[in-house]
């Protein structure tokens, strides 16, 4: 046996040695050291039980509020049926053609982020594109999300001063092109809470005078958030960057507790026509690392736990953003479109809305052309939602996502469509044919007198 | 104004309000030629940049010129692929740096490479030139200039210096737009270990973004801020901010 030569001392360290190479997880001196080793971990990895992970945490139950609340929530009755398999035989499992939509929603509450996390690490690319494809996670706030045969899309109409008028240009240049089902969602670059009032009140009027069938955001601290909706802001979905680890989440200044008093205030609010998902995600492999609190676990896993943190609130929208953390985390678009993979497989079949920022900074080794590939393969995957950024450059944040077009790329080639109230808007106020393609604007825009005022 | 418009008058009225990439022509469901390789122009420039070489003999030329002694120094990275790899390194002076100061300073004053080389080399030297009169009677350390640098490197240099706080000028991470982007970091009571919010940070420095005046106006008081009450980061931020509200400057600043 290959494995028996290299030894593996406890669970941690075999999930880390298991994980595909990556930089972060060689930053944090937690990769194998030989390609060998990390086959020969990932083989022994494949003989784990998965009811070791419930027996063995990862990190510390007494410690971690994200342990406890795995541990603490994990459904054994669901689980039951499967606790007998191992790794690799809940690997063959999935791919199986028993492990449909309904089973595999029944099952997502009897699973760990780590059980899947493992699963992940012998997992093929196409291992993770086709089981990823499987679970069907439908959410609502103002329109439907995530039916099969839909792609939809957060249009990001960030501007370097948060300028009014210069956001709603890339907002009506992003509705023209059929981006914005997902949310249209601002990165804003002040934390000033009036200009962030300003800016929700600017999407507010927008989405109402257009009747558009979505929902806003402006991606803030959830503490302002909070704040904002006790002034009277108009807030439809609350924000928040998570991690997978107590710390981590410390260090973003958030606790689950707080994400709970969040959410509440936000369903109060009684926005959204069609659902209560109220919540709006963000993760990204690298993050707990990156905050220190990492805890000798790999980055991948990680992650993973992050939406466990994100199950616990049911969101509207879960969005790894894979490429941003720049390459001591993900050097390249190989470790990029990989992360991605896992990313879109680990939520889903932990029954979340998964979309991915397809992105990358410039001193990654990576280019459009990774992207290219790896939106292709995950809109082949069912992912929820992607980015739409003019031209997939964004100007405030400083790296490259992608594009409305790239959106009308994919939808096109895979037969795609948006979601089915923000696609009859949009074939009602003329800006696309009864197949989803763009028509050239109404000569009167009625969104454009918007920009007269600002 | 009116809103009957032809598409191509549309773009313009769009495009003259962002510098978004808003407005791109489009094939079926792609982007037209000329926008997919201006975009590729663009990405390649700030790929340039990122893997550009400091001359540091220039910038030191131009740093006496200014009327600056100077110093040189490296952080513990030996080629760029571990910079980009091992931020850790970057953040470590390399292991037979000998800096010395001729006595405690105000203010110590590192020119770094960081991720955009291009940046330090152009706006650096203008940037010190609307600085230094606004920095009179303050001691400074000579100005250290240091290749393969993270902004954290300007700690053990601030400490083996003897300054009361740190100023980091940086080529920050290189933009589509902006592949000479210059940050400026100012630290309190430099020591290894010092974290990002115990820094403040006026980014975006370039004639396209910030001015050389208007950002050296507010490192400027910033630095006086910070010596005069013994701190930086989140703590002075919300005051200069607020400076920032009452007599604003016509410019961003954006935050990294």
């Amino acid at each position: 046996m290959a494995n028996q030569r290299w030894p593996f001392p406890d669970l941690k360290t075999l999930m880390a040695k298991a994980s595909p190479l990556r930089s972060g997880d060689a930053l944090a001196g937690l990769s194998a050291g030989s390609l060998e080793e990390s086959v020969a971990a990932r083989m022994a990895l494949a003989d784990v039980p998965l009811k070791r992970f419930l027996a063995e945490p990862l990190v510390d139950y007494d410690t971690d509020e994200v342990t406890r609340l795995i541990c603490d929530t994990h459904d054994a009755g669901v689980f039951a049926p499967i606790a007998a398999l191992t790794v690799g035989d809940f690997r063959d499992f999935l791919l199986s053609d028993a492990a449909d939509a309904p089973t595999l929603a029944a099952l997502a509450p009897g699973l760990t982020p780590e059980m899947v996390a493992a699963v992940c690490k012998i997992m093929r690319n196409q291992d993770l594109i086709l089981a990823g494809s499987k679970p069907k996670v439908t959410t609502r706030f103002r329109n439907t999300l995530g039916l099969p045969g839909r792609l939809s899309t957060r249009l990001q109409p960030n501007h370097p001063t948060d300028d009014p008028a210069g956001v709603a240009a890339a907002i009506i240049d992003g509705l023209l092109l059929g981006s914005g089902d997902a949310v249209i969602g601002i990165n804003p670059a002040s934390d000033s809470p009036v200009v962030i009032g300003e800016l929700l009140r600017l999407l507010d009027e927008i989405i109402h005078e257009g009747a558009i069938p979505t929902q806003a955001c402006v991606l803030t601290h959830v503490t302002a958030t909070l704040d904002l909706i006790e002034r009277g802001a108009p807030v439809d979905l609350v924000f928040q960057s998570i991690a997978g680890t107590e710390a981590a989440n410390a260090s973003f200044g958030v606790s689950l507790s707080l994400l709970a008093e969040a959410r509440e205030a936000a369903l109060g609010l009684k926005r959204g026509a069609l659902g209560d998902n109220v919540m709006y995600f963000e993760t990204g492999q690298g993050s707990c690392l990156s905050a220190g609190a990492h805890h000798g676990v790999d980055q991948q896993t990680l992650e993973a736990r992050a939406y466990a943190v994100a199950r616990a609130f049911d969101p509207l929208l879960v969005n790894t953003v894979v490429g941003f953390i720049g390459p001591e985390y993900l050097y390249d678009g190989k470790q990029i479109i990989r992360a991605g993979l896992e990313d879109h497989f680990c939520g889903k079949l932990l029954g979340l809305p998964m979309g991915c920022d397809v992105c990358y900074t410039n001193h990654a080794e990576a280019d459009q052309d990774d992207m290219d590939v790896l939106l292709t393969l995950l809109a082949a995957a069912g992912v929820t939602f992607v980015m739409g950024v003019p031209g997939a450059d964004d100007v405030m944040l400083n790296y490259q996502s992608t594009s409305f077009h790239d959106a009308l790329y994919v939808r096109r080639l895979l037969g795609l469509k948006p979601a089915p109230e923000f696609e009859a808007w949009l074939v009602g106020a003329g800006l696309a044919d009864e197949a989803g393609r763009p028509l050239p604007p109404p000569s009167r825009l009625k969104l454009l007198e918007r920009l007269d005022g600002l | 104004m009116g809103s009957d418009l032809t598409p191509t008058d549309l773009a313009a009225r769009l495009r003259a309000l962002t510098t978004a990439r808003v407005g791109l022509g489009r094939s079926g469901p792609a982007q037209a030629t000329d926008d997919v390789l201006a975009f590729a122009l663009a990405h390649a420039r700030a790929r340039d940049a990122v893997h550009a070489s400091l001359d540091a003999d220039a910038l030191a030329t131009a740093v006496e010129s200014l009327g600056h002694k100077f110093l040189r120094a490296a952080s513990a990275v030996p080629d760029r692929r571990t910079y980009l790899l091992r931020p850790d390194l970057g953040r470590t002076l390399a292991a037979d740096t000998d800096l010395a100061a001729d006595g405690p300073s105000d203010l110590a004053i590192v020119l770094a490479d960081g991720l955009s080389a291009q940046a330090v080399q152009a706006h650096a030297p203008p940037l010190l030139a609307a600085l230094t009169p606004r920095l009179r009677g303050l001691t400074l350390a000579p100005v250290t200039i240091a290749l393969q640098a993270r902004v954290a490197l300007g700690d053990p240099i601030g400490q083996a210096l003897r300054a009361r706080a740190v100023l980091v000028l940086i080529g920050e991470r290189p933009g589509l737009s902006s592949p000479d982007s210059l940050g400026a970091y100012l630290t309190f009571d430099p020591r290894p270990g010092r974290t990002d919010a115990e820094r403040n940070c006026v980014s975006n420095i370039r004639p396209e973004g910030l001015g050389y005046d208007a950002a050296a106006g507010r490192i400027a008081w910033l630095i006086r801020q910070a010596l005069d009450r013994g701190l930086t980061g989140v703590g002075l931020k919300d005051e200069s901010d607020l400076v920032a509200l009452v007599q604003p400057t016509g410019s961003a600043v954006g935050r990294t």
